[in-house]
C-alpha cells in the first residue's frame, strides 16, 4: 500500500511544534479525512491562540483566527455566513474548556452544524505548561508543582459528562498516541465532517494528544503517558451519536 | 518491500518513528540536522513491509512509503 502526504498539507513551510507534538498528528488526520472525503476545497478552520495556531503553517485550508477561547462561536458565525462550507474550529482544552467553556458549551445547547476538534494536552502548551482544566489528579504542572489537588484546584473537566445531556449530534474521544488510535482520530473526523454536510449539528471530537515539552517527557514516555494515565482518566470511545438525525 | 521515502530536513528527532516500526528500519542517526535536533536515518538491512505506521505517527510529513 502507498502513503503519500495529503495534498492538503503545506509542504512549504513547517509548523514550529515542538518534537512528538501531537498537534502535527492531528493535523495530518485532518488532512487525510478531508482529501478521502473529497471535500478539500469546501473547509474552512477557525485556529485558536495558543499551539494550536501553527496549524495554518500546516494545513493549506482558509483559515480564521479566532479570539482566545471564542473559536467555537466563531466557526459558528462562519458556519452561518457561509453554509456551503465545511467549518472545523481547532481550540485547545485550555481554551475550549476554561475560557471558552461558555462558547464550546451553547454551541453544543444551539446544535450549530459545526465540528471542533478540542486537542487536549492537559495543560496550557504555549504558556509554559500550565494547570488546565483537564490536567489531572495528582499531575504536577507549571502552576502546581506538588500535583493537581482537587480540594484546592476542583476536578478535571470531562466534556463527556458535561456534554451529555445536549441534542448534538457527535461526541467522541479518540487519541494519538499510536498508529491505531491514529486511524481512529481520522475516522471520528470524517464520520463528523459527514454529519456536518447532512446537517446533523454540533460535532465535537477530543483528541487526548502528547506534550513531551511541558510534561518533561521524551515523546516516547509521553505516548506511553496518554495511554496508562491520561486514557484512564478520560477513556476513549464514541459518546454521542445520533445517526440520521437531520435537525 | 516497500520503499520508504524519508526527508530529514524536516526530522526534529522526536523518533517516533523509531517508536512504532515493527521492523526497526529506522535507527537514530546520532548527527544533527539543520535545524540542530538529532535526525533519524534508515538501517538498510531491514526491509519495510508496507505498514505505514511510521507514516501516521510522523508529526513533521517526513515520511511516505511507496510500493
Amino acid at each position: 500500500m502507498e502513503f503519500k502526504i495529503p495534498h492538503d498539507i503545506d509542504m512549504t513551510q513547517q509548523a514550529s511544534w515542538c518534537p512528538g507534538c501531537g498537534h502535527g498528528i492531528i493535523c495530518h488526520a485532518i488532512a487525510q479525512a478531508a482529501e478521502e472525503l473529497g471535500v478539500s476545497d469546501r473547509i474552512v478552520t477557525v485556529d485558536d491562540v495558543a499551539c494550536g495556531q501553527f496549524a495554518q503553517y500546516a494545513l493549506k485550508y482558509n483559515s480564521i483566527m479566532g479570539a482566545h477561547g471564542r473559536v467555537v462561536a466563531t466557526a459558528a458565525g462562519v458556519k452561518r455566513a457561509r453554509p456551503d462550507a465545511l467549518v472545523i474550529s481547532h481550540p485547545g482544552d485550555g481554551s475550549a474548556y476554561s475560557i471558552g467553556i461558555e462558547s464550546t458549551l451553547y454551541c453544543a445547547l444551539r446544535n450549530e452544524n459545526i465540528l471542533t476538534i478540542v486537542v487536549n494536552n492537559s495543560v496550557f502548551g504555549m504558556t509554559g505548561g500550565q494547570m488546565s482544566p483537564t490536567s489531572l489528579v495528582g499531575m504536577k504542572t507549571a502552576t502546581s508543582p506538588f500535583g493537581r489537588d482537587p480540594k484546592k484546584n476542583g476536578t478535571p473537566v470531562d466534556i463527556t459528562k458535561l456534554l451529555a445531556g445536549t441534542e448534538m449530534a457527535y461526541l467522541a474521544r479518540c487519541a494519538v498516541n499510536t498508529p491505531a488510535n491514529v486511524e481512529k482520530t481520522k475516522n471520528a473526523i470524517k464520520k463528523a465532517l459527514t454529519k456536518q454536510m447532512n446537517g446533523e449539528g454540533f460535532c465535537l471530537v477530543e483528541v487526548l494528544s502528547p506534550c513531551p515539552t511541558n510534561w518533561g517527557m521524551t515523546p516516547e514516555q509521553a505516548c506511553e503517558y496518554v495511554k496508562t494515565t491520561q486514557s484512564v482518566a478520560f477513556p476513549l470511545g464514541e459518546y454521542i451519536d445520533r445517526e440520521g438525525e437531520a435537525k | 518491500m516497500a520503499k520508504v521515502k524519508l526527508d530529514t530536513s524536516r526530522c526534529k528527532g522526536c523518533f517516533l518513528c523509531v517508536k512504532v516500526c515493527p521492523k526497526g528500519v529506522f535507527v537514530p542517526s546520532k548527527e544533527l540536522g539543520e535545524k540542530g535536533f538529532e535526525m533519524v536515518c534508515m538501517d538498510e538491512s531491514k526491509e519495510c513491509v508496507g505498514c505505514g505506521s511510521c507514516f501516521k505517527m510522523c508529526p513533521d510529513y517526513c515520511i511516505e512509503i511507496e510500493e
